[in-house]
């Protein structure tokens, strides 16, 4: 009874700040897909809470303008974000493994090492790697957007932690012993126990991936290869007879779809690895 | 070997380009007859490629419009292929941050460098930055008589304020626009109407003629709780192109009495209540709702393109209730200017492609008819504003065109420097705070020091009038 | 004990740098070359006014020193300020929601639903959610109205026109999109204890506060850490969402400008040698703040948790 009582005090707490919080989230959305759906008449002329009619006549403005590669770049993104997300997480948990279940001379000044470049803005090195990307013969195409991703520190922050709470180094020695080679070792045992550190991390990668346009702005050129957010900026970039803010809102709502089906898709597994974590209850 | 050879080729080419380059600014001043002479050393054949940087379409859809040449376009618009076999390449990268001039200047750099296909061709700049590009030491853009055009001859109907814009600092022209941006002042009827007992554009004319009778119809327009204008960004550049000299000369930054006036006059007029102090600038939601039927806003400043794409879309009223007229103040707004870039390898397709959409009165009729654009020639100009027959819907059947031309002749535009875009964009802001209040004087000075040499560092000094 | 540890790792050192190779490789060349480059700028005088290219010309410290006598510091206070205006609540409540969701206790009703959607604001590009930020708080716009209508206020506010509100404006911005992105990550952190060490403390008659000061947050502390570093570091690198929100300036009197969009405006510039050096100054100030709050959570957290896993095990 004495313990009922301020858990359902706590519980209405609960309910009331995750209502409060999911409106917050949600009404953004809510703004963008209204948005959507009003002319750029409308829209310049103010906010309005109800939606307009116009959300066909927008949706066919930036799918079936032929100088606007509306659906190659949302496969760019796919292809770009998927990769790094993809290989970011990978090699991140291989490194995050590597330094934290081998002892080697040069372990500590490698960890010191990544955790100094963790702190580095990208904008620090981005003229130079620009001029670098040029000279390989990089420039304007998606390799650049893909392949650093490899280096993540902060991802490989995340996983090292995740390591130390998660991993216990017996389960490593008893594979060692069943005659497991380091790599399977990795592959088959390591890998599966951080699912839920992988899932998250490839979750938040690819939305990063997915809305940076800082990066793709320097790199790419040609329209074939533009990724969504460079397309978003040619279009409010639009002169003032094409401009068109209906366009705009209707372009944002079409290229946060695919990241909400990955993101609901990949939340499925971190849901898994509660359930994994909690079957011995 | 092979390589090598070609790149001896190119080298080859592109300092027998740089020469002409050369040759043309310094014989344009002897008059139009030797321009012809010296473009003929371009003896490498016509390439087959052009490239054309832009920041958006406006200037491809000019060009479908009205370039003889022009056969189809791909579908996804980036290349247009021409009868004669050569195609136009378009590259666009957003005016969004910068981008645009980032690529430009990244291609232009690398200009000597690149294979003749890949070279930049032509590239368009906007007023606000023209300079950069058709500054003599720089040299990227061809000068008009390099290539064959006579300013005085066939840019003879252009207005003379688009010709000193894009002239160097020795006056040679190294651009050219189809445009002409004049600013007209847009009223709102009812209110006109309301408060001065008129709506008749010539008695408004009368009223607002110029800075003083303005600053009394505010006075007016207040008493009945209207706004004169929006926002104190709505008068800046009638101040602003009007400077008595450059902003910057050397490594100087002088800042002109002229804005000066601006800042004690917006100063003034907010704190009459003239203006609405709650906007901040232009291009943003405060600014678009006051164009709309609820707002106590009596006028704009705005060219052709403002009238129609951005007052229209965020007027809800019936049709016909602004009406326009002579501002205070002629000021041209806006304007893109087409370049033909140094390294070219095809100077003809440039020199045919700047004549038919700036010297050819067809088409720029053509133009007007179809995109109401204030095309930059006199007598097309001057034909629209005495035809009867050609009046707006949104202003009631007015005819702006009207107004347009004379605004146009009125425009004195002085030499512009490379640093123009900076200077205009940064002291709105800074004074902007000091305008609402939020910082005094001295301040806002001093940010307007911090943010300019932060834009522009080779600044050494910035000279304010006592 | 030990020896026997140390004999066996020594045979698979190799594997170790064989594991972290790939990961310096790609540091190496995309980032540690074009880092090189940077540094070397930051010595010289080197910029580009139009398209003429000035320097490099080598000024030694010039740069550095040109540096301090500028606001920087100001700019860092301003990026300090909108941070902690940002992560605090954001921190707050993702340990609270983090908690919440994944005590067995506590039923949620929807739990799924709030733990898809408080994530959701992270996937808006953070321009576009500014975009929306702007429409929403201008004021002609929807808040001021419906204050307005509810007769809270007389006249709008004026949110983008003074520094309070526009430093309110980032933070909730910041807040809003990272609150569920942290919560998801202590969440999975909280998943990764041993459900057997609650049943035991609950068991032992603990209450669910004692539990989560007691168990939950000493055993998180490496996510945590992690939390509050990558946050810091995001803090320090704070740029679309204010360079948005205010055009670039950092309006009012350039009370919202940070440090990124101080360096953001010398690359657009294109003044390579004043961005060198301001690159520099970020990187060396982040890493001595990262290294302090790496000590202070690890080093008395290092034994702790593995005291309290051998309990468990136990």
């Amino acid at each position: 009874m004495n313990n009922k009582k301020p858990s359902n005090a706590r519980s209405i707490i609960a309910h009331v700040t995750l209502i409060i919080l999911s409106f917050m989230c949600l009404f953004f959305f809510y703004i963008l897909l209204i948005n959507s759906t009003r002319s750029h008449a409308e829209l310049q002329k103010g906010f309005s809470a109800l939606p307009s009619s116009h959300f066909m006549e927008n949706f066919r403005a930036v799918a079936n303008d032929g100088t606007f590669p509306m659906l190659r770049g949302i496969v760019n993104s796919l292809i770009v974000s998927g990769c790094c997300a993809a290989i970011c997480t990978y090699f991140s948990a291989l490194t995050a493994y590597g330094l934290y279940a081998y002892r080697f001379k040069l372990k500590n000044a490698a960890f010191t090492f990544i955790m100094m470049i963790l702190v580095m803005p990208t904008q620090v090195t981005a003229m130079g790697f620009l001029r670098l990307i040029t000279k390989m013969g990089m420039y304007d195409t998606l390799w650049p957007l893909i392949i650093p991703s490899i280096a993540s520190p902060a991802v490989f922050y995340f996983m090292y932690s995740y390591l130390q709470s998660s991993l216990p180094l017996a389960l490593v020695e008893a594979a060692r012993i069943d005659g497991s080679g380091e790599f399977h070792t990795f592959n088959r045992i390591v890998l599966p126990i951080m699912k839920p550190a992988i899932a998250v991390q490839a979750i938040f990668t690819f939305v990063g991936s997915w809305n940076n346009y800082f990066v793709p702005a320097l790199v790419l050129q040609s329209k074939d290869k533009m990724t969504v957010p460079i397309l978003i900026a040619t279009l409010r970039g639009a002169d003032y007879m094409n401009f068109d803010m209906g366009k705009i809102y209707m372009m944002i709502t079409v290229a946060i779809v695919p990241i909400i089906v990955v993101y609901l898709f990949l939340s499925k597994f971190i849901i898994a690895g509660v359930t994994l974590g909690g079957v011995k209850e | 070997m092979k390589k090598r050879v070609l790149s001896l080729l190119l080298v080859a080419l592109m300092t027998a380009s740089l020469l002409v380059g050369c040759g043309g600014s310094s014989g344009s001043s002897s008059g139009g007859g030797s321009s012809a002479e010296t473009a003929a050393p371009i003896d490498a054949p016509e390439g087959k490629i052009i490239n054309i940087y832009s920041w958006n379409t406006e200037f491809q859809t000019r060009v479908e419009a009205v370039y003889d040449k022009v056969d189809h376009t791909s579908d996804d618009g980036t290349i247009t292929y021409l009868t004669d076999g050569a195609e136009i390449h378009w590259i666009i990268n957003p005016n969004t941050d910068g981008v645009y001039q980032n690529k430009l200047d990244e291609a232009l750099l690398r200009q000597s460098s690149a294979a003749t296909d890949e070279k930049v061709d032509m590239f368009l700049s906007e007023t606000d930055y023209v300079v950069k590009y058709t500054d003599a030491d720089v040299n990227v853009a061809i000068p008009l008589t390099t290539l064959g055009i006579d300013p005085a001859t066939d840019l003879k109907d252009q207005y003379d304020f688009t010709k000193v814009v894009a002239s160097d600092a020795n006056g040679v022209q190294r651009g050219s626009t189809w445009q002409g941006c004049p600013c007209l002042l847009v009223y709102r009827r009812d209110i006109a109407n309301d408060v001065f007992g008129t709506d008749d554009p010539d008695e408004i004319a009368a009223i607002c003629g110029d800075w003083s009778k303005m600053k009394d119809a505010a006075a007016q327009l207040k008493a009945k709780g209207y706004f004169t204008f929006a926002s104190y960004a709505d008068t800046f550049r009638s101040y602003g192109n009007s400077i008595s000299a450059p902003w910057v000369t050397g490594t100087t930054l002088t800042v002109d009495p002229r804005i000066m006036e601006w800042i004690s006059d917006s100063k003034e007029w907010v704190d009459a209540g003239y203006l609405d102090k709650t906007i901040k600038g232009q291009w943003n939601d405060d600014w678009n709702k006051s164009m709309s039927s609820k707002s106590k806003v009596f006028a704009f400043m705005f060219p052709a393109w403002g009238i129609d794409f951005v007052l229209t879309p965020n007027w809800d009223g019936p049709a016909g209730s602004w009406g326009v007229t002579t501002g205070p103040q002629a000021f041209n707004w806006g304007g893109s200017f087409i370049h033909g870039c140094v390294g070219t390898d095809n100077p003809e397709h440039v020199k045919e492609i700047i004549l038919a959409l700036t010297a050819n009165a067809d088409n720029m009729t053509k133009i007007t008819r179809e995109y109401t654009e204030f095309t930059n020639n006199r007598p097309v100009m001057n034909s629209f504003a005495t035809d009867e027959s050609f009046g707006t819907e949104f202003l009631g059947g007015e005819n702006p065109f009207k107004y347009f031309g004379p605004a146009a002749e009125g425009i004195q535009m002085t030499t512009l420097s490379p640093y123009d875009q900076g200077c205009v964009e940064l002291i709105q802001n800074s004074f902007g705070d000091y305008l609402q209040g939020l910082v005094d004087f001295d301040k806002a000075k001093s940010n307007f020091e911090i943010a300019i040499k932060e834009r522009y560092p080779d600044l050494t000094e910035i000279v304010w009038p006592s | 004990m030990d020896d026997k540890k140390q004999q066996k790792s020594i045979s698979y050192a190799k594997w170790g740098y064989i594991f972290i190779l790939p990961f310096f490789i790609c540091f190496f060349i995309f980032s540690f070359i074009p880092l090189l480059d940077t540094i070397r700028y930051s010595f010289y005088e080197y910029y580009r006014s139009g398209l003429k290219e000035v320097g490099p010309n080598f000024v030694g410290l010039g740069n550095y020193i040109a540096l301090l006598k500028s606001d920087l510091l100001k700019y860092a206070g301003n990026t300090f300020i909108l941070w902690m205006i940002g992560f605090v609540p954001q921190i707050v409540i993702a340990l609270i929601l983090a908690a919440w969701f994944t005590d067995a206790r506590l039923k949620i009703h929807g739990e799924q639903f709030f733990k898809v959607v408080i994530y959701l604001p992270n996937l808006i590009m953070a321009s576009a959610f500014a975009m929306l930020f702007f429409t929403m708080f201008s004021n002609a716009g929807p808040v001021n109205s419906i204050l307005q209508s509810l007769g809270w206020i007389k006249a709008p506010i004026d949110f983008m026109g003074s520094v309070g509100g526009t430093r309110s404006l980032v933070g909730l911005m910041n807040f809003l999109m990272w609150f569920g992105n942290t919560s998801i990550m202590l969440m999975a952190a909280i998943m990764g204890i041993s459900p057997e060490l609650f049943e035991a403390a609950s068991l032992d008659g603990c209450n669910h506060t004692q539990i989560f000061f007691k168990i939950t947050l000493p055993l998180i502390r490496p996510i945590l850490s992690y939390t509050l570093i990558t946050s810091l570091i995001g803090g320090l690198q704070m740029f679309d969402v204010p360079q948005i929100l205010t055009n670039g300036q950092g309006s009012p009197d350039r009370t919202s400008y940070t440090l990124i969009m101080f360096l953001n405006s010398h690359l657009k510039a294109s003044n390579y040698g004043m961005a060198g050096a301001l690159s520099v100054y970020l990187f060396i100030v982040s890493g001595i703040l990262c290294f302090i709050v790496y000590r202070m959570m690890n080093d008395d957290g290092e034994k702790k948790p593995k005291r309290n896993k051998k309990e468990a095990v136990k």
